[in-house]
């Protein structure tokens, strides 16, 4: 094949995705902003999202928060480390650790499910039979989930950043010989209010792109089970990726003044 | 091709409906009317465009030219509510029934009551258990999940759901597929019942033709995205068309070529 058509058909098959991926973006938005809203499934999909999710995070936070303590000790000043540990980690968590690892776990499960259980809807018709009992499927499938994600990430986030500390006190008092008020003192007194709500405004983002590349790839899956399957896929490293660009310009924006 | 009846007598209207996928034209010029509170069968074989026609009228797909009608009203470009609002008249059984199969049955057949006409659940839950009788079902039935019932039973509750709002139109995608002759036959004379109880404009498409004899007041013939013949349903055996003559009597031999690899 001539190689400026192999570029030409990317351009092509790219512009028209990224339009594709806006247009349904803009009409979810539309959507939620425009009542009534399904609270009983929003409901349901912030137990489904949020709720469930909540092991897999709290563990991921929990050792990451130990392997913080860890690196920072061993490859820090482990002379005045009792001071720098408990802060870095506090800081490290709360600001990017906490919701990067969350989002990103978040979006392994509940993105991939979503995808996986809307594209099986499209391809077994269920979203053709919603259209036909007068229901909006954009409305019923696509604005709970996303609510329920920008709503229950931060709260999920948050749990996370309390465990995720806790995981490098533990780590700190217990493995390290920190002493347990002083560690706490540095924490409190390190921490600023800022710190935590940038993290869980980035969540909120991360959970709206979670919800909404899960709804996109299921929504536009085609081709039986193999077409379930790589809209599951495509969800998850599209989702994933979007979230660690974000990550980047929300820094940017945040933390350079 | 069009059958000729008055126009107050007409409830869908399709006039040159085109629609193309890339460069398979799926949709040629398509025209056809519908009688209102009549059965009108489409047959036609795989591929030739059944599906996407009934998918242009309920605005799940939207044709590239020509006009639908739905009680003289235009609706190929509505959108929004006004389209919620056209589509409370419809009905559909689906090819696979494609039930809900997070939601147990009654809420299948409730889902138009709850959602669509905003009913509260206890009532939409009586009505749903009653639709369930009307095809065959008992109500312990209703608390079973789609994925516990059987082919006939899922397209029971498919019809069940269709009749739920007492829709002035019904559509039939294959009712009558994967089903064994028996079941197809209880299918057919449900479809028959229910059209017949509501007053409804029906519209099947199928390509089994003792279903459509069974269920038909007209019949039509599509073929490469064009209606090449209607008539009444007495009419198909006499219609002087070679493409419907081989149709009906199912011969690999006609006009109609397969596309198959030969040895």
């Amino acid at each position: 094949m001539n190689p400026l058509a192999i570029i030409g058909n990317v351009v092509i098959t790219t512009v028209n995705e990224t339009g594709r991926l806006s247009l349904f973006t803009w009409t979810a938005i539309a959507h939620i902003v425009r009542p009534p809203l399904y609270w009983r499934l929003i409901g349901q999909q912030m137990m489904r999202i949020g709720y469930f999710s909540l092991p897999v995070v709290a563990l991921t936070s929990f050792f990451t928060g130990g392997v913080l303590a860890l690196q920072i000790y061993y490859g820090g000043d482990q002379f005045n480390s009792e001071s720098i540990v408990a802060t870095i980690v506090a800081l490290g968590i709360t600001r990017e650790l906490g919701p990067v690892l969350g989002g990103l776990m978040v979006a392994g499960r509940a993105s991939a499910a979503i995808a996986a259980e809307l594209g099986t809807m499209r391809v077994t018709e269920q979203i053709d039979a919603l259209t036909t009992l007068a229901t909006n499927p954009f409305k019923y499938l696509v604005v709970p989930r996303v609510v329920a994600a920008v709503i229950t990430l931060p709260a999920l986030v948050f749990v996370g950043d309390v465990i995720g500390i806790f995981g490098g006190f533990v780590v700190g008092t217990q493995s390290l010989d920190f002493n347990s008020g002083v560690y706490v003192k540095n924490t409190v007194d390190f921490l600023d209010t800022d710190d935590i709500t940038s993290g869980l405004i980035k969540s909120s983002i991360f959970g709206f792109i979670i919800a909404v590349m899960g709804c996109y790839q299921g929504f536009h899956s085609k081709g039986g089970a193999q077409g379930v399957g790589r809209a599951t896929t495509n969800a998850v490293v599209t989702s994933s990726i979007l979230i660690l660009a974000a990550n980047y310009v929300m820094t940017s924006l945040f933390f350079s003044s | 091709m069009s059958i000729s009846i008055p126009s107050k007598d007409v409830k869908i209207e399709l006039k040159k409906v085109h629609k193309r996928f890339g460069k398979k034209i799926v949709l040629h010029d398509l025209s056809l009317t519908i009688p209102k509170g009549k059965s009108l069968v489409v047959i036609g074989g795989s591929g030739s465009g059944k599906s996407v026609m009934l998918k242009c009228i309920l605005g799940i797909i939207r044709p590239e030219k020509g006009s639908i009608k739905v009680d003289g009203k235009d609706v190929t470009r509505l959108s929004g509510s006004d389209r919620e609002k056209i589509l409370t008249k419809f009905g559909m059984l689906f090819q696979n029934a494609a039930l809900f199969d997070s939601l147990p049955v009654w809420e299948n057949v409730a889902f138009g009551l709850i959602q669509g006409r905003h009913m509260k659940r206890k009532d939409a839950k009586e009505i749903a258990m009653e639709k369930l009788g009307r095809v065959g079902l008992t109500s312990e039935v209703g608390d079973l999940y789609p994925a516990e019932l059987s082919g006939g039973m899922q397209k029971r509750v498919g019809l069940a759901r269709a009749i739920a709002t007492d829709p002035e139109i019904i559509f039939f995608d294959e009712p009558t597929t994967g089903l064994d002759p028996i079941m197809a036959d209880v299918i057919n004379d449900l479809i028959v019942d229910s059209v017949r109880d509501l007053g409804a404009t029906a519209l099947s498409i199928t390509h089994d033709m003792a279903s459509a004899r069974k269920i038909a007041d007209y019949m039509a013939m599509i073929y490469k995205g064009e209606i090449i013949w209607a008539g009444t349903r007495e009419e198909v055996d006499n219609s002087g068309n070679e493409y419907v003559d081989q149709f009906i009597h199912g011969r690999a031999d006609g006009p109609i070529q397969m596309d198959i690899l030969k040895p």
